[in-house]
């Protein structure tokens, strides 16, 4: 085809607005986090890089992993049980629609209306709290666990599970009737299909939804800022402090640093993500 | 002729239709949404898996085997039907493009946007250079260009510190100038932000209510001025050229519900099991300077000193272990409702509180005195700045000073008020009797108890 | 073909229990994860209503909603920006989707990694850099809230990219546009005049979607120090606690019964027109619409 190289570049130029528009408002802001993690008071400088690994950042750190891993854990469990019981419903019932959409409401619930479900739930003066304190003798109107790293995973698996449910729909619709009946021609048991082919075709699948979860519980931050606001245990929480903090000045190029910590963390996990999805895709044709 | 040209820009990559698929499409695993129908352009870059779509797009549906078979063996980037050399310029002239375009971006909006010329109004009128009412010409003259300009920009002011609602009501109804209360509960921080972040606009604050270290690390931002009661207040309460004056002030304090919990008779006392999870601090003391302060407090109750923040922590981590420490924040709202019985905060603010509830008493440990006043200021490039040195002559005359009082802070002017019997007796027979000389921080002091406190706060808290 | 199901063949007995066993685990899983997601919402109900003082029900802290100014303010502030939202999304992204696929096929997928990006750099990230930004913003458009707009596209971009990829994916774009160029239509009316109105329901899904999004977003307007909904919420819960609960359960049974009428709309949309033309893919492969929210 002899066509041009300009000719072949004119059609391009329909994508430009939209591509200025993503330089503008998404590369630049990532790219002045990366240059200004390395920079301090206008000059090039590591300081804010090492501040990275002061014991106390490397707690919130490991708080923050051990949180996002915990939420993807129960959300991914929760989630993956959840969608095997709509995906063995009717495809296109009422049932299956209705929890799709409901998930995809809740999956964005997170933030300030998520902190103050769980306030009015299971808060000091919370309904369920109260109800189980006067029912069955627990503690739970005078602790505060929910403002703790406890709280944190419960209100997480709020969203957690419904973007499980939604991101893991589709792998399970690719598990065909046909290998469930292959295999109990062939004499297998439920849990002996489960075992030997559901679940190993399943796994990537499985496994790369619950990196999405980690990389979406990882860079949460609304809901922690609602819910916790004594201590900065999560990395989130410690670039609000860094940014607004009226104690302790002048940390805005610690909070770009941070902010790299995070980008490289969860870029990291979605490359995984990325490269598990492409190993299922294999599978279900 | 547009037609053949049509045919060629219609086939989609590989020569198909892009539905033309052998089967119905199944959606891909970990795919974000079911789709229906074959993706016409689902390329599996091998080379580039990384940078390729981040969800799981690489399912080839509808299209040519040749390509699965291509794709999976090379490890190239799949072709099109254009040939291997052209496309090889095309892609370098993309990239030259791609790259100029990004540098060119990223310096235009790496730069800050040209400042932006001051309010005409004010410019004319000269009010931003005032460093006195004599300046402006008189107190009349003051008055009168402040009611030009109309309306008056205030940040981090909530209504129930130190009384601030009544101010700004009694201000507006005074001179007939709208204020407008911007985020209420920001902290000294945020308003130095907003000054950054909305500079040269008609919304940037004029005025400054700061806590004492953002506000010396922010005297760059302030414009002189000097009240007409400059005289009357003490030299170490203000700035020799009047960047900034003390307003107000107070002391830590600790405010508790009578009904809820016994009457602590000192700091130490907060560690008994009848406070068991009821004892809130006002804010992160990493974050909030009453939450700082209120550390400092049980520091020097418990043999710190200024200088030295590690008693207090350590007092907050025996809180903690003891199950006495609430990590909620008090506000008003959970403070009415029972959920925090006892806070530490300063004094005009659990005096707020007394006002609302008949059974909260405020107390002032005397071992440990901590004093802490708020910084004002006037922003340099305040877009209202004559009615900005109005709010000043307001809340350093009289009727300012004693409606600080009223809301149980203490006016900077007090002792000069108190000498010429202006001052609100009553109200200020009502402050907590304190005994002893208060400890109030030097800026190193304070930045070297917050380097300590942001190492070992949350290892103490968690 | 078709979903994983308890549907084989009745009749014989160990089917018949290993599908009564299915039914069972169905019941159990979806009836306590139902209930762990009503509870709290049923609890924001009930905790709104409540009075403190006289210990019954009063509809004050609703009624609140719309007479105290600062939050209906942000409330409105918060749906302008919605819909602001929307029209940039659409004006942005339509465009941009059909031409790729009409006229820069290699495009496609570079495009896809760029709308998908921002799932990758958490917003958090987003606005720490976007100083400068926005500072040129108000230089350019002076100080107002809705240039947030701008600002939520951006965030928008996955969900939309995804919605509108999957409704594109359903027609047959190239036929169409073949159709009205060769009739002599320009480009701009293949694609506002042919293309769009084939897409109704993906639109429609893209834009519930960010209006979800939009309502539901606290992260840039706080740190921006803009005064939207959710900030406001926030603010006011240190005042009158049960009155943020009322605001936050209403935001989301607006997004919820938006997103549910979107389902049912695009769910009799789907049986029409399945029996209308003769593509019966959705039928069989037993995939939900693509128009119904993905991941929202």
């Amino acid at each position: 085809m002899a066509r041009t190289r300009l000719a072949r570049l004119r059609p391009a130029l329909g994508v430009v607005p939209f591509g200025v528009y993503l330089l503008i408002f998404l590369v630049v802001p990532t790219v002045t986090v990366v240059i200004g993690a390395f920079a301090e008071d206008g000059r090039p400088s590591l300081a804010n890089l090492a501040g990275l690994v002061e014991p106390s950042v490397l707690t919130a750190l490991l708080n923050s992993v051990l949180v996002s891993a915990v939420t993807a854990l129960i959300g991914g469990v929760v989630g993956a049980l959840v969608a095997y019981a709509v995906v063995t419903g009717k495809p296109d019932g009422a049932l299956r629609r209705l929890v799709t959409s409901v998930c995809g409401v809740l999956a964005q619930f997170g933030g300030v209306t998520l902190a103050f479900a769980f306030i009015a739930t299971l808060g000091i003066s919370g309904v369920v709290s109260t109800w189980l304190d006067a029912n069955l003798g627990t503690g739970l109107t005078s602790s505060v666990w929910l403002f703790g790293l406890k709280g944190l995973v419960l209100v997480y698996a709020y969203f957690q599970i419904p973007l499980m449910v939604i991101v893991f729909l589709p792998a399970l619709d690719g598990v065909r009737v046909q290998w469930r009946e292959a295999a109990s021609n062939l004499g297998a048991t439920t849990w002996q299909y489960w075992r030997l082919v559901g679940l190993p075709l399943l796994t990537p699948a499985f496994l790369g939804s619950l990196l999405l979860l980690f990389a979406n519980s990882f860079a949460a931050y609304a809901t922690a800022a609602a819910l916790v606001s004594q201590g900065s245990p999560i990395i989130p929480l410690w670039i609000r402090s860094a940014l607004t903090s009226e104690v302790v000045l002048g940390r805005q190029n610690f909070a770009y640093a941070l902010a790299l910590e995070m980008i490289v963390i969860v870029a990291v996990v979605m490359a995984g993500y990325s490269l598990l999805v492409r190993r299922t895709a294999r599978w279900v044709r | 002729m547009v037609l053949p040209d049509v045919h060629q820009k219609f086939v989609g990559p590989g020569g198909t239709r892009p539905d033309q698929g052998g089967h119905p499409r199944r959606p891909g695993p970990g795919e974000l949404t079911g789709r229906r129908g074959p993706r016409s352009c689902s390329v599996r870059l091998r080379g580039r898996a990384i940078l390729s779509t981040v969800t799981g797009g690489a399912t080839l549906r509808g299209r040519g085997r040749d390509h699965v078979q291509r794709a999976r063996e090379g490890g190239d980037r799949s072709r099109t039907m254009r040939t291997t050399r052209t496309s090889r310029r095309f892609t370098s002239r993309i990239t030259a493009a791609v790259a100029t375009a990004t540098a060119i971006t990223l310096l235009g909006a790496g730069c800050a946007p040209p400042a932006k010329t001051a309010d005409p109004a004010a410019s004319t009128s000269g009010a931003a250079t005032w460093t006195s009412a004599q300046a402006a010409g008189g107190m009349d003259a003051l008055v009168a260009e402040a009611k030009k300009e109309g309306t008056l920009n205030v940040i981090a002011l909530p209504p129930d510190w130190a009384n601030y609602g009544t101010i700004i009501s009694t201000f507006e109804s005074k001179y007939g100038i709208k204020v407008d209360s911007a985020q209420p509960d920001a902290a000294s921080q945020d308003e130095i932000n907003a000054a950054d972040q909305q500079k040269g606009t008609d919304r940037a604050p004029d005025v400054f209510d700061l806590g004492q270290a953002v506000a010396l690390a922010n005297t760059a931002k302030f414009a002189p001025y000097q009240v007409s009661t400059w005289d009357t207040i003490p030299t170490n309460f203000k700035d020799s050229s009047g960047l900034w004056v003390n307003d107000y002030g107070g002391y830590m304090s600790i405010g508790y519900d009578t009904a809820k919990v016994p009457a602590p008779s000192g700091v130490k006392d907060l560690l008994k099991p009848e406070y068991k999870g009821k004892v809130a601090l006002n804010g992160d003391p990493t974050q909030a300077g009453a939450a700082f302060n209120g550390v400092v407090m049980t520091s020097l109750a418990n043999g710190g000193s200024a200088d030295d923040i590690q008693p207090g922590i350590d007092f907050f981590a025996d809180l903690k272990k003891a199950g006495n420490f609430l990590p909620t924040d008090p506000t008003s709202a959970t403070i009415e409702s029972g959920q925090t019985p006892l806070v530490i905060d300063w004094d005009y603010l659990n005096a707020a509180e007394s006002a609302k509830i008949s059974t909260w008493k405020v107390t002032v440990p005397s071992d440990a005195l901590v004093g802490g006043y708020y910084f004002q200021a006037v922003s340099k490039d305040a877009p209202h700045p004559a009615a900005a040195r109005l709010w000043q002559e307001f809340l350093y005359s009289d009727e300012g000073q004693n409606l600080f009082l009223g809301g149980g802070a203490r006016p900077v002017r007090a002792d000069a008020m108190q000498k010429a019997g202006t001052i609100d007796a009553a109200a200020y027979g009502k402050l907590p009797p304190i005994s002893g000389e208060p400890t109030i921080l030097t800026t190193d002091q304070s930045t070297k108890a917050a380097d300590v406190l942001s190492k070992e706060w949350s290892k103490a808290t968690s | 073909m078709g979903p994983v199901s308890g549907t084989v063949t009745r009749g014989t007995s160990p089917q018949r229990a290993a599908r009564r066993r299915l039914t069972v685990f169905r019941v159990v899983v979806l009836g306590l994860v139902g209930l762990f997601f009503v509870v709290p919402l049923v609890s924001m109900l009930d905790f709104s209503t409540r009075s403190f003082r006289t210990g019954g029900r009063t509809g004050a802290a609703w009624a609140k909603l719309v007479t105290d100014p600062q939050l209906s303010g942000a409330i409105v502030t918060s749906l302008v920006l919605a819909v602001l939202t929307v029209v940039l999304m659409v004006v942005l992204l339509v465009p941009t989707m059909i031409w790729v696929r009409l006229r820069v096929p290699w495009a496609a997928r570079p495009l896809e990694f760029l709308c998908l990006l921002p799932l990758t750099v958490p917003p958090l990230v987003i606005v720490v850099g976007l100083k400068n930004v926005v500072l040129w913003l108000n230089y350019l458009f002076g100080d107002t809230p809705y240039v947030l707009a701008l600002l939520y596209v951006v965030l928008v971009l996955p969900y939309a990219y995804r919605a509108l990829d999957a409704g594109l994916s359903a027609i047959d774009v190239t036929t169409l546009a073949e159709a009205a160029r060769s009739l002599g239509a320009g480009w701009a009316t293949v694609i506002v005049r042919v293309v769009v109105p084939n897409l109704t329901t993906a639109l429609l899904s893209a834009a519930f979607i960010s209006i979800a999004l939009v309502l539901g977003e606290f992260t840039f307007a706080s740190l921006l120090n803009y005064d939207t909904l959710q900030v406001a919420i926030n603010l006011q819960a240190k005042s009158d606690a049960q009155e943020s609960i009322a605001a936050s359960l209403a935001s989301i049974l607006f997004a919820a019964v938006l997103l549910v009428v979107l389902s049912v709309v695009s769910g009799g949309r789907r049986r029409r027109s399945a029996s209308a033309s003769a593509r019966t893919t959705a039928v069989t492969t037993g995939t939900p619409a693509p128009t119904t929210p993905a991941q929202a």
